[in-house]
């Protein structure tokens, strides 16, 4: 069988993986964000954080519970790693630097998982697993929370409730996430992944002589970080790393883990808007865009254009044998359209095109399939652009599931559009005038310059996946992608509450003859055109420097 | 605005008490749960997949090694020692530049672009030594036989295989350097060639250590069953 042959076959197991959970695990999710009962557990978790589960919360209710949240979380990550020289557990790692602690705790919080550090020479246990696995967790919650907060304002007649954000914290927790986690990490042990507390201890080799291996509970972090679209390694070559994905399978199943929330969340979304075909829409419009981009990735890394793959006969630098270029391929499409940034290969010796590919699928915003609730949220802003778009041209109000998308929600939206681009190119344009962020770059030329465009779309979009080349422990990098996750995690955040507060403000409008069918293909069309442009127009000028420059010379 | 104040900090109250059970939950009894499953059902694999031969680890089945003759003096990077089957290279390896009381080994790419010079320097060099090392008499190698994997640095730097093409294109040269039969050579690497998993899933590939083990064996007389 021909290794491309290969790659299309591990594309459709995906396809029928999904489809398999998409129905299951998407009418899960909508019974546990509705449902009105609390499990003994949870109702101890509501005792211990002193909330009423029950309470409706109003937009700037729900918003100050992310914000809150998420404040605790940064200043606590900080602080943990800032402490870990005087913790015990942390094998005598030192504590890190303020900027590297700053950039780590924005990191994690955001659900970017950019990390600056190595992690087998800088975190020890306690940081890693009570701290960094727990913001894979509790983030990836977050993100769900604020997504089904907007499809309830969709739900909502006249009430302007959007849920309480405490009980879809925990619950996102306790029933969607730690479930899926347990049996995942136990599949990922039983291919070769560890999970033990050793410490830093030698191992005998071959030819005689040891090596110094770090044990960790590795194989119960990757899972979540897969599952949460988190992406930060337990070990620096993350993915790639043969304790977090040991052999093909493994891998299969990572890009499965990436990928099932997101997807079956339009499932979710469309059962509690009490129209399936809604969801089906936009799940045709998220798959189309994974589909395509999946095959020009392998198109480009098998024709391995570019002079130093011509050389070897293969785009195999960066990438390992038990993947090849297909299974690369697909993880790296996976894991740069979903905010996860988890690679299993280094994008930064992809193709010129196939690194151009990766940056392209993040500055969409993420939202095929998007990360665990930012995808659904962000698909759904682009929906509001989108019949906002189709109204213009009929000259009629927009309206989507029955809601009428007035000056108030399309400013809301466009605002949303508008965070992460002026936060990539800002920051992007502000690091090439400095004299010192190019010290940092390991290659020069066009590539050079993509290296910096993206670390700051990995960071803006909450991707975390990077040019690797880029030295971005530095002041400059540590704090500017630091704000720049948290920027453009938390700014969306509110749009979008925002916008599902307004929503459900609203008493429905009956659908006419006149009503665009958001639930047929015209509109999935019309969606992925819109997407395309949006992204086309922001982003065409700095790719044109970068990717598109080094792929068009080779 | 003092019952502002009052309500943030009730919020932030309630926020760092949500974290701390979730921190309880999530990162304390989920990943001692799992380890105790995992340790009690799948002890080997938990703990690293480590491979012994003659009573001894030889280190892991997962991570690949290094198969270098001694460094000599005056040497930077050591020569490869040819009797044994010969890994990726791994240009992207590096060694812990903090908590510098351990030798750790970080793992990594080099992450040099297509048209980076050093990478097609490098490139270039591997692929001239691979033919070079590899040609036995009778039995030159050229340029086009080289695989891709044999002259490229992998992801991790810690790539356990090769691809079957590598391992063939070693046989002579490993058969000559031991003064066995290239036959016998080369049913040891058949034997030690796994498939794609269900046929399509992952790359064919033959774990390096794996086979120089059972190749020590055959040296040593022991047989390799």
């Amino acid at each position: 069988m021909s290794p491309v042959l290969a790659g299309v076959l591990q594309v459709l197991a995906l396809v029928v993986a999904l489809g398999l959970a998409y129905r299951p695990l998407g009418d899960y999710m909508a019974g546990v964000y509705s449902s009105a009962k609390h499990l003994r557990v949870e109702k101890w978790m509501y005792k211990a954080i002193g909330a009423h589960p029950n309470t409706q919360m109003r937009w700037p209710a729900y918003l100050r519970g992310v914000l809150a949240f998420s404040a605790v979380s940064v200043l606590f990550l900080y602080l943990l790693q800032r402490l870990q020289g005087s913790l015990p557990g942390s094998l005598g790692f030192a504590s890190i630097d303020p900027d590297q602690a700053f950039n780590t705790a924005a990191s994690f919080v955001a659900n970017t998982n950019w990390q600056s550090y190595y992690g087998e020479q800088a975190m020890g246990h306690v940081v890693q697993t009570g701290g960094l696995a727990v913001q894979n967790f509790v983030s990836a919650a977050v993100g769900i929370a604020v997504a089904v907060a907007l499809v309830r304002g969709f739900a909502a007649t006249r009430t302007g409730e959007l849920g309480n954000f405490w009980a879809d914290l925990v619950r996102g927790t306790v029933r969607i996430l730690l479930p899926i986690a347990v049996i995942g990490a136990l599949v990922l042990v039983a291919c070769g992944a560890i999970q033990n507390f050793s410490g830093i201890h030698e191992v005998g080799q071959f030819t005689g002589g040891s090596q110094q291996w770090n044990g960790g509970a590795v194989a119960s972090q990757e899972v979540i970080k897969e599952l949460g679209t988190n992406g930060g390694g337990y070990f620096n070559a993350n993915s790639a790393h043969p304790f977090e994905n040991p052999n093909g399978l493994s891998n299969l199943f990572e890009i499965f883990l990436i990928l099932v929330i997101p997807f079956a969340l339009t499932r979710t979304f469309g059962r509690m808007v009490g129209s399936l075909k809604q969801g089906y829409a936009i799940l045709a419009t998220m798959g189309v865009i994974w589909l395509g981009f999946t095959a020009l990735m392998m198109w480009t890394e098998f024709a391995h254009h570019g002079p130093a793959f011509e050389i070897a006969g293969g785009a195999m630098e960066g990438k390992e044998n038990r993947f090849g270029v297909g299974g690369s391929s697909i993880f790296a499409v996976a894991t740069t359209l979903t905010s996860t940034g988890a690679v299993n290969s280094f994008h930064s010796s992809f193709t010129g095109l196939g690194g151009g590919i990766t940056m392209l699928g993040m500055q969409l915003g993420e939202i095929a399939p998007g990360g665990t609730g930012s995808g659904l949220y962000g698909m759904l802003i682009m929906a509001v652009i989108a019949v906002f778009i189709a109204g213009l041209m009929v000259g009629r109000t927009p309206e989507y599931l029955g809601k009428k998308i007035g000056t108030r929600e399309i400013k809301l939206a466009a605002c949303y559009i508008l965070i992460t681009p002026a936060l990539v190119l800002c920051f992007t344009a502000v690091a090439m005038a400095l004299p010192t962020p190019g010290n940092s770059m390991t290659n020069s030329g066009a590539h050079g310059f993509s290296e910096i465009l993206y670390a700051y779309t990995s960071g803006a979009n909450n991707n975390g996946s990077a040019f690797a080349g880029l030295n971005a422990d530095t002041q400059w990098f540590n704090t500017t992608i630091g704000l720049a996750m948290l920027l453009g995690r938390f700014l969306p955040m509110v749009f979008v509450l925002a916008l599902a507060g307004s929503l459900a403000e609203q008493r429905p409008v009956p659908a006419t003859v006149g009503t665009l069918g958001t639930h047929k293909p015209l509109f999935s069309g019309l969606l992925v055109a819109t997407i395309m442009i949006i992204a086309g127009l922001t982003y065409f000028p700095a790719l044109a420097l970068g990717p598109l420059a080094e792929g068009l010379a080779s | 605005m003092n019952s502002s104040v009052g309500n943030s900090a009730r919020l932030l109250w309630a926020g760092l008490r949500a974290l701390l059970v979730l921190t309880l939950v999530c990162g304390v009894i989920y990943p001692l749960a799992v380890t105790g499953v995992a340790q009690g059902l799948m002890p080997g694999r938990a703990n690293g997949s480590e491979v012994s031969a003659n009573g001894k680890v030889v280190g892991s089945e997962l991570i690949g090694q290094r198969y270098d003759l001694p460094l000599k003096k005056g040497q930077e990077t050591a020569a490869p020692d040819l009797k044994w089957f010969q890994p990726r290279p791994s240009n992207g390896l590096g060694t812990n530049s903090v908590n510098t009381q351990y030798s750790l080994i970080l793992s990594g790419a080099t992450n040099r672009s297509g048209d980076n010079e050093e990478l097609i320097d490098w490139v270039t060099t591997a692929k001239a030594a691979v033919v070079k090392d590899n040609s036995v008499p009778g039995h030159p190698v050229s340029p086009s036989q080289v695989p891709a994997d044999a002259v490229t640095s992998s992801a991790s730097g810690l790539d356990p295989d090769i691809s079957p093409a590598y391992a063939d294109l070693q046989v002579n040269r490993v058969a000559a350097r031991n003064h066995l039969d290239t036959a016998q050579v080369r049913k040891l690497v058949d034997q030690h060639t796994d498939g794609r998993i269900l046929g399509f899933v992952g790359e064919p590939r033959v774990n390096v250590l794996q086979l120089n083990i059972a190749l020590r064996g055959l040296v040593n007389g022991t047989g390799t069953r």
